[in-house]
């Protein structure tokens, strides 16, 4: 039998395939040797995409398409078939619409094992109470940094800032707190907060009141804490007032007072709800 | 060579004994003969698919060695820097997955493109419906799985993001907590429900792990098969074109040549997406570190696809409502109402527009954007209100690039989002005009050089 002279579309698609089994081996002993993710995926990802040249070349070659056509049947049904299928249900439904009253009671009961089933879903988790309102600061309770080292305010340069927690309760939840020591007379203290601060140092939480992220970077030339998740700025000397961004209320403030040992205290919980609103927060 | 007793094949014995008990002959000669159009954005969603099964199998792979729990323990695998240190089990997990396992790495990376390229894929093939039309009667109905589809993708997406436990995801864990919170009267029941307890509580990563590996998957799959079970019912749309009507389709048959494209597109995604997760590195969780909700991430971006509610959060001004002694917080508006109504119009639209031009006919044939002047400006609103938004969710790396404060970019971007997609929309619907009357001019000066030939020429509605 006479033999097709040699089409170099295939003969692309024979040196592709031959790439397939080179990159495919390869890939084997590049998993067998525990080699580098480049070299894994380059080897596996070059066997495919040769695969794919390989057989779309063949099929663009050997198969040709684009003139086939098929009809396209009505996709509604016949009206016939229609008014059969309405038929057959009404009759079931005059046999059921007997027993007005079984139907009736058995739909209750429905309801009610749907309603039963509903209940479990409190298993997941308690309710808020009042949580989202309290924190675990206490007067009296030292501030301490994450490992548990009280703090004195000479601790802290000026313009210094130190991230704290309630002694014993170091968890990072709504109780973390930015301790700030600010220069002398450059805060000015909301109506009813003076003597909320210990020599220049002020300390506000460190949830935002946005959305909740850590409110970690502190501008000290501008004495601004910005927030990194939306750019809201709060500014430290102004009641951490948020100034920019979409935060709306300013970071609420931890009274401070000074142990015996001259440690920092706190005198009490902060100054408001901490973290982001809710529709039960009042104003 | 054709000689060969055919009937002697082991598959040609297995397809007669399964058709003896179950028949099927007959559907499986039309499946063979199913007439497939060639154009190349309807292989768009076929990458999708293609991703989904990639995903599938990465993921299962990722599942044998994966830990969803928050339960502390010590790292001392090989990466040296975390060695010694406190972190959650699926952290401690993660990044055994990326330094310890065997090929653990390429998965992972693979099994994170594959999603990237999911999302995508889906949304450039909801644009290709959109502005073609192919969404009309009897479509409206493939539209709203379809979109549901979209859902699904997204909040599978970002729970596998939250599962590594390092210092974006929680990031991001932590945001999603303050949007769940904002819902009025349910909110802060529902985060706690939904956490275990206050943030941050200890149960969300394995509840996150079980929506991820089993309710949306399986949710998508069968949305899959439902979607192209009613593609195949309902057969494709085609463009317009010689031979084309509203009664056929035009194209390939399924078997051989449609079946050897289609597979070969099906290499050709798992070829580029390993690699991508072989030589593009993603989602590094080792240099990012385990997440403490104390620690700061500056440049903290999400995956692209929750750019735009990133973005939001971003430009909406500090504003919310406070009334009565209740409060809608700030972030409710960009990201509650905002995607609520993003969703909303989405499924709406195909009865929207029906309403809107009464017409309520069945159609097979597609549009071309530039025929449909209102439809095709208000997609191109639609895309630059979130093409906005995406760009507002990286805006402080933005500023640093270009050199400008975030505050001065952040104010330009809230006036872009708000006049940017009105100008890009009155644009593309002047230009969708005048490419018309081009058409028209070109088809009238067409009719009159043929004007004794018969045959109806291309012609191009405008309206
Ligand atoms: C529907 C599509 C899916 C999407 C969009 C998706 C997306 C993601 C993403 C973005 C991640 C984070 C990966 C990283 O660490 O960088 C992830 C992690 C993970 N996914 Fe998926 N996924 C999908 C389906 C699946 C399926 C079907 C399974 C299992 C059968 C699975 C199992 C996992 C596991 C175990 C992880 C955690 C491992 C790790 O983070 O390293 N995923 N997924
Ligand atoms: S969480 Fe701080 S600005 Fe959004």
């Amino acid at each position: 039998m006479a033999r097709d002279p040699i089409d170099p579309v295939e003969l692309v698609a024979l040196g592709a395939a031959g790439v397939t089994v080179v990159g495919g081996l390869g890939a084997a002993v590049a998993f067998a040797r525990d080699s580098s993710p480049q070299l894994q995926g380059g080897l596996l990802g070059v066997a495919f995409l040769a695969f794919a040249l390989a057989l779309g070349l063949w099929a663009v070659r050997a198969m040709p398409g684009g003139t086939a056509v098929e009809e396209r049947e009505p996709l509604a049904s016949a009206p016939a078939d229609r008014r059969a299928a309405v038929a057959g249900f009404e009759r079931g439904e005059r046999v059921l619409g007997r027993r007005g009253v079984l139907i009736s009671m058995l739909g209750l009961g429905a309801a009610t094992i749907g309603g039963a089933l509903l209940v479990p879903i409190r298993a997941l988790g308690p309710n808020p109470g009042r949580k989202l309102l309290r924190t675990p600061w206490r007067r009296g309770r030292r501030l301490v940094t994450d490992d548990g080292r009280p703090i004195r305010p000479e601790d802290l340069a000026v313009d210094g800032v130190l991230t704290v927690f309630p002694e014993g309760d170091q968890s990072p939840g709504d109780a973390q707190t930015l301790l700030i020591r600010l220069p002398d007379g450059v805060d000015r203290p909301r109506a009813g907060r003076q003597g909320w601060s210990v020599q220049g140092c002020v300390a506000y939480s460190k949830v935002c009141t946005h959305a909740g992220c850590p409110v970690g970077l502190y501008e000290a030339d501008s004495r601004r804490l910005v927030c990194p998740c939306h750019q809201s700025l709060f500014e430290v000397t102004d009641g951490a007032r948020p100034s920019f961004g979409p935060a709306t209320r300013s970071l609420p403030q931890l009274p401070l007072g000074l142990d015996e040992d001259g440690h920092l205290v706190a005198r009490g919980d902060f100054s408001d709800p901490v973290g982001p609103g809710w529709w039960g927060l009042s104003s | 060579m054709t000689d060969r007793p055919r009937h002697r094949l082991a598959t040609r014995r297995l397809a007669e004994a399964v058709d003896e008990r179950v028949g099927g002959a007959r559907f499986v000669r039309e499946a063979l003969g199913k007439v497939f159009p060639d154009h190349f954005s309807f292989m768009l969603g076929e990458v999708a698919l293609y991703c989904f099964v990639v995903l599938v199998v990465t993921g299962t792979f990722l599942c044998f060695f994966f830990e969803p729990s928050q339960r502390t323990v010590t790292y001392d695998g090989s990466y040296a820097p975390l060695q010694g240190q406190q972190v959650s089990a699926a952290y401690d997990s993660a990044v055994r997955l990326s330094w310890d396992v065997r090929a653990g790495l390429l998965v992972r990376q693979v099994h994170h493109w594959a999603a990237l390229v999911f999302l995508a894929a889906i949304v450039v093939h909801l644009a290709r419906i959109f502005f073609t039309g192919a969404f009309r009667k009897p479509r409206d109905l493939n539209w709203i799985v379809g979109v549901t589809l979209l859902v699904a993708a997204i909040g599978n997406g970002f729970a596998g993001y939250s599962l590594a436990d390092d210092l974006l995801s929680g990031t991001g864990l932590r945001i999603m907590f303050s949007i769940v919170e904002s819902v009025p009267f349910v909110g802060d029941t529902a985060a706690f429900w939904i956490f275990g307890g206050e943030y941050p509580a200890d149960d969300i990563i394995g509840r996150l792990f079980v929506v991820h590996i089993l309710v949306l998957p399986a949710l998508i799959a069968a949305l899959i098969g439902v979607h192209l079970a009613l593609v195949v019912r309902q057969k494709h749309t085609q463009f317009p074109g010689p031979g084309r009507t509203e009664e056929n389709v035009v194209g390939t048959h399924l078997w051989p040549a449609y079946a050897a494209k289609s597979i070969s597109l099906l290499l050709a995604v798992v070829g580029v997406l390993l690699l991508l997760g072989g030589l593009v590195q993603i989602n590094p969780i080792w240099i990012y570190g385990p997440y403490d909700p104390a620690a700061v991430t500056t440049a903290a971006q999400p995956d692209w696809y929750m750019g735009w509610l990133e973005g939001a959060l971003r430009l909406f001004p500090a504003w919310e409502l406070r009334a009565f002694g209740h409060t809608v917080p700030n972030q409710f508006f960009p990201a509650v109402l905002m995607p609520g109504l993003t969703f909303a119009l989405l499924y709406a639209w195909p009865f929207l527009e029906r309403r809107a031009t009464g017409d309520h006919e069945v159609h097979h044939l597609l549009d071309s954007p530039r025929d449909r002047p209102v439809r095709t400006a208000i997609g191109a609103t639609a895309l630059t209100f979130y093409g906005v938004l995406f760009v507002a969710g990286s805006q402080d790396v933005l500023a640093v690039e270009l050199g400008v404060s975030v505050n001065g970019l952040t104010w330009v971007l809230r006036v872009l989002v708000l006049v940017l997609p009105i100008v890009v929309g009155l644009l593309v619907h002047r230009w969708c005009r005048d490419l018309a009357r081009g058409d028209a001019a070109e088809a009238e000066a067409e009719a009159e050089l043929a004007i004794d030939e018969r045959a109806p020429r291309r012609v191009s509605a405008s309206r």
